[in-house]
């Protein structure tokens, strides 16, 4: 099995690793690093479960090699400050098994910072990358709208 | 009072942190991993299998197939005794000579990574021999048709029928006959979590313990324990958090229990985690009905009969332990529940074909039973020149009419059928839709409104699965521990996906005790710790565990109270516990605290006699009843374009009936989450095969999930009619949103199409399916 050695940045900390070519970066934070809040849903690139921050964009770590991110800065759901955007989603319940919750966390957290005063309809099309099984999404989309509007000055 | 409350649930901060536990989070020293070798046929023999350049390649530990685990692993087959003359050929953990659908595994490959798991399964060589597959039920059943299993005639599994007064005589008197061929496709549960387990096998003590991405840990253990020959309490099943269930996870699967066998005869611990395409061959699957049915009118309007044909599949065999009938069963007696017609006939027909058994996915046969009925009562208005929601309030169950035993056989307490329809009109303007509907009409906008009312199936009782011989627990026995501290520890049976059970127990225990809710911690999915239970599944949790956790707060709360009149020299009914203190009216005495502390360090100060236990059990069945049924109305509104065929949902509402409501906000949630649910089977969700068996929908590209930007808003409202059958007076909630969803929308897509002379029934509505309706292809 070929494998290469990566150094990057992941959650603030420098890491250095062996990892083989094949492995994907979700895979590698998992299961090398611990950082077991990715989560894997389809690896396939479509269900967002895997979404992580990799040089301040947001990404499938299932499409991603984990050499391809040798050099970048990366974030996971563990490293990040999102305390309104949890708060928001715990007291109108807008997770139910938590399993799609980082990605989606991650995905609200970029979409409030390229655009801060988002409609429904543009927080509901910016989350659909990120499947959810269990909300029916309205408790999400109501936790985003709620945080974007209190952030507004 | 903690009861009635929408308080959120204390799991999710872990889990908004990234601090979940899943299965697949969970390492262990010197563990291995699993991958399947699964056949690409859907029918296929055997003829050998070739595991040496499997087992040569570096990092893998063991190949298995049937031969080496045969003596390891009991077979089983899904019987159940309430049907008799059902069909259960055997089953093993790994096929033995002949495939039955694609995706059935053949031979397990344990290596050091998955990764190298899956390259060893890449050099498993079998020699197939494919044999003709059968892949739709009426096909199946023709005289001629190949056959599953060599022992059987033919491929029946199963036929009944189910009738209560004249049918015959009903559709001949009647004034109107409203008629519909309906065609339900196959689709699956979709949890984003996949199924995933972690076996670990300790030798000289014979024990297994298990982490397992799951809603029963007791009935797991039970069969881990009986199919491996283990002494039962040697085996431990633990449910860590669980992303997402909806009935997926609450069968016996053979690649999981593959991967117990892998951990006893390796003793090493064994990871198992579906990937996504596994997922959708081999996952239990559900719906997949060919109804056939026909509503009698009189003259007036009211229903005088309904006759139900359900033709249907159990796939490749019986789902184990439950079996694959539940389904057609509860069609058969769930379809026009609502209404008050005297005559009734259900025919319900199961065959074995070539494809992944199906299972018990949330709101079993409910959103089948309600679409038929639903569209037949639209179909009939049309007939009758009736408004469709008149129709059905004329004929709705009400009043005096209960209680009632229904001609399908299901007793309902009470149904507030024209309670929940008047608040949803409250809520929903349908003369302004009207008016805005035909406005948009003229200019080539078809929008449409649709209507289905719902009766939902809940906190089944003991006798289904006791008489029918599973080893499943309907019965819930909560066990509640006041610590030294005062503070509460709750055991229960019931499980937490994310539903919030946990919650809603620890909700009925504060408010029964008297204590703050941060005083209680519940403790669930451990079949070690936890009295034994059914788990969660079948809308069960609120109504039995909810009951059993309300019996056992009680009597703790009586005996702190006992031992708080004892040490004050007062009568314990002057006494009451409120926010943790012993109050007297308006004065406060002790603390729980306080008993705590005495009754475990200073017994000797109680005297003998007083009933001072602290770790109290109590437990509760909904007896002699098979199913606690509640009901409600959804109302959904969508756009159809004429010319892609694309359905657009624009306003879902529920109004929704599940006796007294322990968390608004979670039963809320529960049901919009349902809701979408059933719009992805209206609409988008289906796996399709080619005529040889082989799944065509095997990733998120080819089967489609709901997602965010294309789900409407769902407002949900509630009647709450307690029943008297509990102290609680709940009933479940996690059917309703998928029961009711899909003939909401079935009806508002025709209601869209009518004027374009088309109807459809058939669903998922996808684009090509309407333009054929339409006649644009
Ligand atoms: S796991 Fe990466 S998108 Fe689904
Ligand atoms: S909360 Fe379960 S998948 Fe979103």
């Amino acid at each position: 099995m070929k494998t290469r050695r990566i150094a990057l940045t992941v959650n603030g900390e420098t890491v250095e690793r062996e990892v083989p070519v094949r492995q994907n970066l979700v895979d590698f934070l998992r299961h090398d690093l611990g950082f077991t809040g990715s989560h894997v849903g389809c690896e396939q690139g479509a269900c967002g479960a895997c979404t992580v921050v990799l040089d301040d964009q947001t990404v499938r770590g299932c499409l991603v090699l984990a050499v391809q991110a040798d050099g970048a800065t990366v974030e996971t759901i563990e490293g990040v400050q999102l305390d309104d955007l949890r708060a928001a989603f715990h007291r109108l319940n807008a997770l139910q098994c938590g399993f799609c919750t980082p990605g989606m966390l991650l995905s609200a957290r970029e979409l409030l910072r390229d655009n801060p005063n988002p409609s429904r309809q543009q927080i509901r099309d910016y989350l659909s990358g990120n499947f959810c099984r269990c909300t029916g999404y309205q408790a999400i989309v109501d936790a985003v709208e709620t945080v974007a509007l209190e952030r507004l000055p | 009072m903690s009861i009635g409350a929408g308080v959120p649930r204390d799991r999710a901060k872990r889990l908004l942190g990234g601090r979940g536990r899943f299965v697949d989070d969970i390492s262990m020293p010197r563990l291995l991993h699993l991958a399947f070798v699964r056949s690409p046929y859907a029918h296929a023999r055997i003829e050998a299998i070739d595991c040496l350049a499997a087992r040569a390649l570096k990092g893998v530990v063991a190949v298995l197939t049937a031969a080496e685990i045969s003596d390891a692993v009991a077979s089983w087959r899904a019987e159940h005794k309430l049907f008799p003359t059902m069909a259960a050929p055997e089953q093993f953990a790994l096929a033995t000579d002949v495939v039955r659908w694609q995706g059935e595994a053949v031979a397990a490959v344990v290596a050091e990574s998955r990764a190298v798991a899956e390259d060893g399964a890449e050099l498993v060589a079998v020699a197939w021999a494919e044999l003709p597959a059968v892949v739709d039920a009426k096909d199946a059943l023709a005289p001629d048709a190949p056959r599953l299993h060599d022992h059987m005639d033919g491929n029946l599994a199963y036929t009944a029928e189910i009738a209560a007064g004249d049918t015959k005589a009903a559709f001949e008197r009647a004034g109107h006959v409203a008629e519909e061929h309906f065609r339900f496709h196959r689709h699956t549960g979709v949890s984003l979590e996949p199924r995933g387990i972690i076996a670990e096998f300790e030798p000289s003590e014979d024990r297994l313990t298990v982490h397992q991405s799951h809603q029963t840990p007791h009935q797991q253990q039970d069969l881990y324990a009986r199919l491996l020959g283990l002494p039962e309490h040697k085996v431990r099943v633990i449910c860590p958090d669980v992303g997402g269930a909806f009935g997926l996870k609450h069968h016996l699967m053979a690649d999981e229990l593959v991967a117990c066998v892998a951990a006893k005869l390796l003793a090493r611990p064994i990871k198992y985690i579906a990937d996504r395409l596994e997922s959708f061959l081999a996952d239990v699957h559900c719906r997949d009905h060919e109804v056939t049915a026909r509503m009698a009118f009189s003259a007036s309007g009211d229903i005088l009969a309904i006759e139900v044909d359900d033709l249907f599949n159990a796939g490749a065999y019986g789902q184990y332990p439950r079996t694959s009938i539940a389904e057609g069963n509860q069609i058969s007696r769930l379809t026009g529940a609502p209404y008050g017609h005297e005559h009734y006939r259900a025919n319900l027909t199961m065959a074995f074909l070539n494809k992944s058994i199906l299972g018990h996915i949330r709101s079993v046969g409910h959103p089948i039973a309600c679409a038929v009925a639903e569209r037949l009562i639209d179909l009939g208005a049309a007939k009758l020149g009736l408004d469709p929601i008149e129709l059905r309030r004329r004929n709705y169950l009400h009043g005096d009419d209960f209680p009632r035993t229904s001609v399908g056989g299901i007793e309902f307490e009470y149904l507030s059928l024209r309670d929940c329809l008047d608040k949803a009109l409250a809520m929903f303007d349908v003369p302004r839709f009207r008016e805005k509907q035909a406005a948009l009409r003229a200019k080539g906008v078809y929008q449409g409104l649709g209507i289905a009312t719902f009766v939902e199936l809940t906190a089944i009782g003991p006798e289904y699965y006791g008489e029918g011989g599973q080893h499943i627990s309907a019965q819930e026995t909560c066990q509640i521990r006041l610590e030294a501290s005062g503070l509460v520890r709750c055991y229960t049976g019931a499980t937490d996906q994310g539903q919030g059970i946990d919650t809603g127990v620890q909700q009925v225990v504060a408010a029964t005790l008297g204590v703050p809710l941060e005083a209680v911690e519940v403790v669930s999915g451990d079949s070690a710790l936890c009295p034994v239970g059914g788990g969660s599944w079948g809308s069960r949790g609120a109504a039995l565990a909810g009951e059993a956790a309300l019996r056992a707060a009680a009597t703790l709360r009586r005996n702190v109270l006992s031992i708080a009149a004892s040490l004050l020299q007062k009568d314990p009914a002057d006494l009451d516990i409120r926010a943790g203190w012993v109050m007297e009216a308006a004065t406060t005495h002790m603390s729980v605290a306080e008993i705590a502390r005495i009754g475990h360090f200073q017994p000797y100060s109680i005297p003998d006699g007083i009933a001072a236990d602290l770790t109290v059990v109590e437990r509760y069945a909904s007896k002699d009843r098979l199913f606690l049924a509640g009901n409600g109305i959804q109302l959904a509104t969508i756009e159809v374009d004429v010319d892609s065929g694309i359905v657009t949902p624009l306003r879902h509402l529920v109004v929704h009936d599940c006796g007294r409501i322990l968390n608004p906000m979670l039963v809320r949630e529960q049901i919009r989450g349902g809701v979408v649910q059933g719009i992805g089977s209206a609409l988008y969700e289906e796996l399709r095969y080619d005529n040889g068996g082989h799944l065509l929908t095997g990733s998120f590209a080819d089967y489609l999930v709901p997602m965010a930007g294309e789900m409407p808003d769902i407002d949900v409202a509630h009647i709450e009619t307690p029943t008297a059958t509990s102290q609680l007076g709940v009933k479940g909630a996690g059917e309703a949103g998928t029961a009711g969803a899909v003939g909401a929308i079935l009806n508002a897509v025709n209601d869209a199409i009518a004027p374009l002379d088309a109807t459809i029934a058939e669903v998922p509505v996808t684009p090509p399916r309407l333009l054929k309706a339409l006649g644009r292809i």
